[in-house]
């Protein structure tokens, strides 16, 4: 049944992609929206058996075909099913599904019409391979397979230098990231063989995990390799600056793929390998800093970006920093949540981006909106509730998964004041940027030019509904992860226990810093809060409301400012003469550092060493027309020799023969 | 008469034919030449045949005789053609086939 859920949306871009513009519009939509739909019935099927069964014993698997077999090495064509691939199928299909949904509207008037939901069905397709790939190879050919998806979607308006160039960035920094990913994998393999029993596949997650101690000896250098290849997909420092261009692509595409699914995969990727990671307090405490300052960085460029999809692309890889870290710090499972309550709320703001920008006739820049929320009030409503759950307003499903990542960075190993002041910061600002957006896109008088103003009118049904569900699932989705300190019983995290039981007990041995330390690990092991004293318990309970208040406070702040801007907007710009302010909104000039440092010194070195040196000399010069002079030198020599004299070929068999006597009579 | 005087004329005309159809430019002349040459080797041929007393080599001698004479009615009816075309049959001049 579960390769039924990864080919459908399969089966649905082949019919699409080969029909492409013979099929009429209506039913390009239904093909795609059904492949997609019907995966998700599936999923939900699947997942429901997986609740039905025992705790420790919940995992399906789908063993289609061997894949490759030498000797001890072998692996497998299959896909499995557990607690953390559930959850991540039922995100991806279901919020899958929404954005096909909404795109047949958004869509609707673009001569790419079909192109597009082929491309959107193939991404599914990439994705579930991703997701439920029985080992790490096939979660790899799913990971390269939502790369080019992403490559594809962000150039899909191809015509516009400016997508193709982002396209490109994105295709070329994944790249990077991909082939440190490799690199893992294969360490990984070559210090696993030699452990391997009989008939196991060499990268089934299954194996890995139960051959977990065998890694240890380079559990470090694969964990770091690995996480290489998640900053790339996951948009973390220093690979993130390909995830705010690619919002060149079509706004279904940036709720989709880089807010909700794909850029997740690098979480999803940590998670998965979290025996291995909890192996190597180095790699975790990396992985724990590099996902702190990539959530830190990007919030402070949101502050100043005049693009609605910027803000929310940089919103996104600052979100993409907490879940990381969580990760970092072991809590897997928040970090896991947050994925799921992220994909709701930032599929739901995307999806109103593009519903304000197809009301605006394609204007992006907030500096010439305001003044919507009367006129799309659908839109304004929805996209409110978005705002207030990932600003983490209780009870809406940001705080709840905020909430425990702020907790973890405050309580775990890793963690500790310092940690969760950045983070509690960071969540501060978020609330203020995303106010700021709200306030500059909806409140206010409307600064567009009065044509456009005239075109003003909410979205379509098929564009409102979907937002409708997503504001929904923003408002109620975190409810499944009700912490223990309100009286709740944390569902989500104890539903994702038994995938990271091991790693908890590990991380509690890994830990030097004492009892009081280990206690912390072995709760989180256990993924539940009611192992902290009551002492825990109120002061858990006093950082959430400090968040929470912290949080009205950004978003209080950010109406006040904005909604008076011009007054206390650039008295706040005019700080400091006003360079804190360009530096940000110059996203720290990163892209000219990167620019200066590899790129240009890149082109140079192509340009003289490359290019003149070694293409033009070596391969032009000494290869191609060296052969074919030698061959020409050749040919002209043997020329001489048929001169059509027949006396002379007469000589030449009499001297020849002569020469044979000869060599006969001295031989013998 | 034993084996190695008829080997040793053989020999001599043998030589004598390649060296006439090496150095003269006539076409006519060098056929000629080429006759000696097969000349030669029907001596060999005939004096083998008879020193193992096997009748095989006179056989090869009357084939020879036989593809001579081809040949030669060829090669004259081919020159004669081209000193029709040509009024020549000096082999230097003869070489268009390399062009």
């Amino acid at each position: 049944m579960l390769r039924w859920i990864v080919l459908l949306p399969l089966l649905g871009a082949a019919i699409n992609g080969l029909l492409n513009r013979r099929l009429p519009r209506p039913a390009v939509g239904a093909i795609a929206c059904g492949a997609v739909g019907l995966s998700f019935v599936l999923s939900v099927v699947a997942f429901l058996r997986l609740v039905s069964m025992p705790a420790d014993a919940r995992l399906l698997t789908d063993i289609v075909a061997p894949w490759l077999g030498y000797g001890p090495l072998h692996v497998d064509l299959g896909f499995a099913l557990d607690p953390l691939s559930g959850v991540m199928a039922l995100i991806v299909t279901g919020v899958g599904l929404l954005i096909h949904i909404y795109s047949l509207g958004y869509m609707s008037h673009d001569k790419g019409f079909q192109r597009f939901f082929t491309y959107l069905n193939l991404f599914i397709f990439a994705m579930m391979t991703l997701v439920l790939g029985e080992n790490l190879l096939m979660l790899f050919v799913g990971w390269e397979g939502v790369g080019l998806c992403s490559y594809l979607l962000i150039s899909f308006w191809f015509n516009e230098e400016a997508n193709a160039i982002a396209g490109k960035k994105a295709f070329v920094v994944n790249r990077i990231g991909d082939f440190g990913f490799l690199i893992g994998t294969f360490l990984l393999g070559v210090t696993l063989l030699p452990h391997l029993g009989a008939g196991e596949g060499l990268f089934s997650f299954r194996t890995m995990q139960h051959h977990a101690a065998a890694l240890a000896p380079a559990a470090t250098a694969i964990a770091l390799l690995l996480f290489v290849g998640a900053t790339g997909k996951s948009a973390q420092i220093p690979l993130y600056i390909w995830l705010p261009d690619a919002m060149a692509g079509p706004t279904p595409v940036s709720a989709l793929i880089h807010a909700a699914t794909m850029v997740t995969a690098g979480v999803y990727m940590i998670a998965r390998m979290n025996f291995l990671y909890v192996l190597s307090p180095t790699a975790m405490h990396v992985v724990t800093v590099v996902g702190a300052a990539t959530a830190i960085v990007a919030a402070t460029i949101a502050m100043t970006q005049n693009d609605i999809k910027k803000v929310l692309a940089y919103s996104t890889v600052s979100q993409l920093g907490y879940m990381v870290m969580a990760c970092g710090l072991g809590a897997f499972a928040a970090g896991i949540f947050h994925v799921m309550t992220h994909a709701f709320f930032k599929a739901l703001l995307f999806l109103g981006s593009g519903s304000v920008i197809h009301a605006m006739s394609g204007e992006q820049d907030m500096r010439v909106m305001g003044g919507l929320a009367k006129k799309l009030p659908i839109t304004f409503w929805t996209f409110l509730a978005g705002t207030f759950a990932i600003a983490g307003v209780f009870p809406l499903a940001g705080f709840f998964s905020k909430d425990e990542i702020l907790w973890k960075a405050f309580s775990s190993d890793g963690g500790g004041i310092t940690l969760w002041a950045v983070a509690f910061l960071v969540a501060g600002l978020t609330a203020f940027y995303m106010m700021r957006l709200v306030v500059l896109t909806f409140h206010g008088e409307n600064r567009a030019s009065h044509e456009v103003r005239h075109h003003i009118h909410e979205s379509p049904l098929s564009m409102t509904l979907p937002l409708v569900v997503l504001a929904v699932l923003s408002v109620v989705g975190g409810w499944i992860g009700w912490p223990a300190f309100l009286g709740g019983a944390n569902h989500f995290e104890h539903w994702l226990a038994p995938v990271f039981a091991g790693g908890g007990h590990e991380v509690a041995a890994a830990a030097t810093h004492g009892g009081e330390a280990l206690a912390h690990g072995v709760a989180a092991a256990h993924g539940a809060a009611e192992a902290h004293g009551g002492g825990h318990v109120a002061l858990e309970r006093g950082l959430a409301a400090a968040s929470l208040a912290w949080g009205l406070l950004g978003l209080t702040l950010g109406f006040i400012v904005y909604s008076r801007r011009t007054k206390v907007a650039d008295a706040v710009r005019g700080l400091a003469g006003g360079w804190p302010y360009r530096v940000l909104l110059n996203k720290y000039y990163v892209d000219e550092a990167y620019q200066g440092a590899f790129i240009r010194p890149g082109f140079r070195l192509s340009k003289t060493v490359l290019w003149k040196g070694v293409d033009a000399g070596v391969i032009d010069g000494l290869l191609v027309n060296g052969s074919a002079l030698v061959v020409a030198v050749i040919g002209s020599l043997l020329r001489l020799l048929q001169n059509g004299l027949v006396r002379f070929y007469a000589w030449s068999f009499t001297v020849g023969v002569a020469v044979f006597f000869v060599y006969l009579s001295l031989k013998g | 008469m034993s084996l190695n005087h008829c080997l040793a004329l053989a020999a001599a005309v043998f030589v004598t034919g390649m060296a006439g159809f090496v150095v003269r430019r006539n076409a006519i002349v060098m056929l000629m030449c080429i006759e000696l040459m097969l000349s030669a080797v029907n001596i060999v041929f005939a004096a083998f045949s008879r020193h193992h007393g096997d009748a095989g080599g006179h056989v090869f001698v009357l084939m020879n005789f036989a593809v001579a004479a081809a040949e030669a009615a060829i090669g004259l009816a081919i020159l004669v053609e081209i000193y029709r075309r040509r009024r020549t049959v000096d082999v230097d001049e003869l070489k268009s086939l390399m062009e």
